[in-house]
């Protein structure tokens, strides 16, 4: 790879020297393809620089613009009214609701999603375990308008019984406190996210825990493990971050979803104490739900928003990578 | 501590191909049995069956008896735990637990084992086994430094440390040296010579000098063809295999002539 | 070490001493399988009994029965680590089941109230002149939305997409290659909402252009480009490297020998990848809430002027809250997702059927 390909290109010098012209002619040719060609190429990539860097400037100016008509506290104010006149808006809530929707998410998706990787790479029927990750690959391609959708009109209806024994038992804690009405609460998108987040969180653990040495499987077995602690001694320990950067990917999924919670929640601007009360926003939804009524302020002010989670979701995303790129020194 | 195992018409089978085919033989206690033949021959899925490893492979599966003294380990109602637990395995390559330090190595199964045991215990454990692998005086100032840490002969004995830690009937080695260099390779066969005292071995090697140098009795496996199960040819005592075996295959193969 | 002398037995607690035993006491097989149906006759019991109106809370209640039985009779037969063990086994079984259970229903609910609505002219009407209380009308304008706008962001993303991968696997070497590697990382990362914002803000609100399907197809393309650079790119490094040195040996400049040897050897995989990107961002409504702003009529020009796209179809129709909306929300639903499947599974037909043979 390292021959440049002029060199490799360059036939031996002809011992008569007779016709050097079509030879260098040729060579031209292939030094003028490989320019243009390495151009559009590398071209190709800074283009892709450039446009990571105008989506953090654009974002940027934009937000800029409307922080400065902003007359309440852009991170603990509990309103966004930004097309009144004076404009006064606030991320708190929304803050609120993405981080403890996504949260919850994470709490139902990664134990379910460990405990079905580890059903497809260890426990169930080789005639199973096949076509039921090729299911969960298919169902990670659902459009999240359908999970939206399905949520909205099949969920929601079928969470108030549950949401009314929580309250029966629990209610009494405050955060599952429960008062009639649609379930369409922060809750519920946890719930939903979690199980939007499941294919993909399963089969970046399912890849993990296949990879997994048969070498110290075997081991276990022999010093007389059962199958979980041969999952637990040789198993786990090898797919540990493995598992956090999909958790990790999956949180950023579920940080960045708009459609679905904006089909389901139904928002308000305050922080209530119950989980299951209808309430509360998240950033990609109140863009999604607040743009067609917004004007010029209006716009800055969700793109500001939008900075705010775009950054969130590189912190997430980024610390995913660098475990990833650890683990890859570490099986090195 | 040490018992004897008796193998009668076992066969063993990767789904429908035949692996093995009806093979009997006994295996003194306190001995070292080698087994010995070309590649492909079934002698270390034969090994696999001893300790009922075979069954874990896809498509694994076993008929026939092996009585360890008198309990057949296929018997029904026989836990494929217990008897993995008594009849202790080390592989062909060395496979320390990496994210385990040497001290937990050592500790693995028998703190599966055991239930909670003291402090005190645990390191009398450890010492004993590292003694008996003969890693002591190489790692006891390290012992809470990673397994994977140490060179590949060390690395096998930690295994073979791990292994007889549980305190086994038979322990069973599938070409333990074969992932070694030669001072490694002779430091594993005097510990054999040593470990014979107090389990009884079972040996795969592809290398005869090896047999010959550390068993007590040989084993000689061949198949017929590609595609055919294999088959103890015979058992014997060492000595005799390798200086008047009664088939003719085992003589060709021991002087050489194919395999 | 404190006194304990190197020749006393093992303290090990069913060790192998005079005594020992194979044998263990084994619950039957039928166990765990006698167990489940009591668990979910029990469940179902009280669910009926108490009346209890959700079903996800029979399910719940015998789940919980079924693990909690099989470990308290496993612990009482067989011992603490067997018991351990069939709390594992159980658990991951129960993932297994609450796991399929919604994604089940969700394909079910999609197909069985989809196709209540879907006919040849639900596939080829548009909504205009429907009030949206009305049955009637369908989703051509979305359909011819969708791929338009899907077709332009291929049109985009894809050459740029393979051209990047081709930099980063032929010739990228470094500070610039590294850096692309880690913004395509990035990239990959950034939710559709906050691309469409950023073409919003750049093609809408400064450049001063209206919202048509265009602006859409560009925020597509910037969440497809970092998909196809990974993909292209995986594919790529799987191309022997003797090939290129084989070729580059014959004298063939190094251009041709990429799109003349290395491409084609790749191109199953590279097809894949687009085509599931593609499916990826078919899906994508955020961008299109912001950019397309959606229409009830038939625009075909996707540069002038508002349109429409499936998912977009789908939030609208949801949004009208009524019956005959709802219908055509989950007919538009059904539609959306066997593009997206066929999509896929074509793509990995194609895999399958082009992947480059590992050598054997």
């Amino acid at each position: 790879m390292d021959i440049t390909p002029a060199t490799a290109a360059t036939p031996p010098p002809l011992p008569g020297g007779s016709q050097p012209a079509p030879a260098e002619q040729s060579k031209a040719a292939a030094r003028a393809g490989d320019r243009i060609f390495l151009a559009l190429s590398r071209g190709s990539g800074i283009l892709l620089l450039v446009i990571m860097a105008a989506i953090a400037v654009f974002l940027t100016v934009r937000a800029a613009s409307a922080l400065s008509h902003n007359e309440g506290n852009f991170f603990t104010t509990f309103e966004w009214n930004a097309n009144a006149n004076p404009p006064v808006f606030g991320i708190a809530v929304l803050a609120f609701g993405t981080i403890v929707s996504s949260l919850i998410a994470m709490l139902i998706a990664v134990p379910v999603a460990i405990g079905i990787a580890l059903f497809i790479s260890h426990y169930a029927p080789r005639k199973l375990a096949a076509p039921l990750s090729y299911v969960i690959d298919l169902l990670a391609a659902v459009p999240s308008i359908v999970y939206g959708l399905w949520g909205a009109l099949f969920l929601v209806p079928h969470l108030t019984g549950l949401y009314g024994w929580l309250n029966d038992y629990l209610g009494w804690t405050g955060i599952f406190a429960y008062h009639d009405g649609a379930a369409r609460s922060l809750f519920t998108i946890g719930i939903l996210l979690a199980i939007m987040i499941l294919p993909i969180v399963t089969s970046v653990s399912r890849e993990v825990f296949l990879q997994a040495p048969k070498m110290h499987e075997e081991a276990a077995l022999a010093l007389g493990a059962t199958r979980w602690e041969v999952i637990r001694m040789s198993v786990l320990p090898f797919g540990r971050s493995g598992i956090i950067s999909a958790s990790m990917l999956g949180l950023g999924r579920a940080l960045g979803e708009t459609m679905a919670v904006a089909t389901v929640l139904s928002p308000s601007f305050e922080i209530g104490k119950s989980l299951l009360d209808p309430g509360g926003g998240t950033f990609a939804q109140n863009i999604a739900s607040s743009f067609k009524e917004s004007g010029e302020i209006g716009k800055d002010a969700l793109i500001a928003s939008g900075l705010v989670l775009f950054v969130l979701t590189l912190l997430v995303n980024g610390a995913a990578r660098m475990i990833i790129a650890r683990r890859k020194e570490y099986t090195a | 501590m040490a018992k004897r195992i008796d193998v009668s018409g076992l066969s063993a089978f990767y789904g429908a191909h035949k692996a093995i085919d009806d093979i009997s033989m006994t295996v003194e206690p306190r001995s070292v049995t080698a087994f010995i033949g070309p590649s492909g021959c079934g002698k270390s899925t034969f090994l696999r069956t001893l300790n009922r490893m075979h069954e874990v492979t896809p498509g694994g599966r076993v008929e026939g008896k092996v009585l360890l003294d008198d309990e057949n380990l296929y018997g029904p109602g026989v836990d494929p735990v217990s008897v993995r637990r008594t009849v202790g395995m080390v592989f062909q390559r060395p496979n320390p637990f990496p994210t385990m330090s040497i001290y937990e190595n050592v500790v693995a199964g028998v703190r599966l084992n055991g239930g909670r045991l003291r402090k005190a215990e645990l390191d009398a454990v450890v010492e004993k086994s590292l003694k008996g692998a003969n890693l002591w005086k190489e790692v006891k100032d390290r012992l809470n430094k990673p397994g994977a840490g140490l060179s590949g002969g060390q690395q096998q004995r930690l295994c073979i440390a791990r292994a007889i830690a549980v305190e086994p009937q038979v322990l069973l080695m599938d070409e333990p040296c074969s992932a070694l260099d030669p001072i490694s390779t002779l430091a594993i066969e005097d510990l054999i010579g040593e470990l014979k005292e107090r389990f009884t071995i079972v040996i795969v090697t592809h290398n005869m000098q090896q047999a010959a140098r550390v068993s007590d009795r040989t084993a000689f496996f061949n198949l017929a063809g590609v595609g055919q199960p294999g088959k103890l040819v015979e058992i014997d005592d060492t000595e005799r295999i390798f200086s008047n075996p009664s088939v003719q295959a085992t003589e060709d193969y021991i002087s050489g002539r194919f395999g | 070490m404190s006194g304990v002398t190197m020749d006393r037995p093992l303290p090990a607690g069913d060790a192998p001493g005079p005594g020992y035993t194979l044998r263990q006491p084994r619950l039957p097989r039928w166990t765990p399988a006698a167990l489940a149906a009591a668990a979910a006759a029990v469940g179902i019991g009280i669910g009926v009994g108490a009346g209890l109106s959700s079903h996800i809370q029979w399910g719940l209640i015998a789940g919980l029965l079924f693990v909690v039985g099989m470990y308290a009779l496993a612990a009482r037969v067989e011992g603490r680590r067997q018991a351990k063990d069939r709390l594992a086994t159980s658990l991951v079984w129960v993932c297994f089941l609450l796991a399929v259970v919604p994604l089940v229903s969700l394909v079910w609910e999609t197909v069985s109230r989809g196709s209540k609505v879907l006919d040849g002219t639900f596939l080829s009407h548009s909504m205009a002149g429907v009030l949206t209380i009305q049955p009637g009308g369908g989703v051509y304008h979305a359909i011819i939305g969708t791929l338009e706008q899907v077709g332009i962001a291929t049109a985009i993303a894809a050459p740029i997409g393979l051209l990047t991968a081709v930099y980063l696997v032929e010739y990228g070497r470094g500070r610039l290659a590294k850096a692309v590697t880690f913004f395509v990382d990035v990239m990959t990362g950034i939710p559709s909402i906050v691309a469409g914002l950023f073409i919003l803000s750049f093609w809408i609100l400064m450049l001063d252009f209206g919202y048509s399907g265009f602006a859409g197809a560009m925020a597509l393309s910037i969440l497809m480009m970092p998909v196809v650079v990974r993909s292209t790119e995986e594919m790529l490094k799987l191309v022997p490297n003797e090939l290129r040195e084989a070729s580059l040996a014959l004298g063939v400049p190094k251009w041709r020998t990429i799109l003349k040897v290395v491409l084609p050897t790749a191109i199953g995989g590279i097809a894949t990848g687009v085509m599931l990107s593609v499916a990826r961002i078919a899906g994508e409504s955020a961008p299109v809430v912001l950019l397309v702003f959606g229409s009830q009529v038939i625009n075909n020009d996707p540069f002038d002027g508002a349109q429409s796209s499936l998912p977009y179809y789908i939030y609208e129709q949801w949004a009208a809250g009524n019956a005959a909306s709802y219908d055509r929300a989950w007919g538009a639903a059904l539609v959306l997702i066997a593009f997206v499947m066929i999509l896929n599974l074509v793509a990995r037909g194609i895999a399958r059927w082009k992947a480059p043979k590992a050598g054997r």
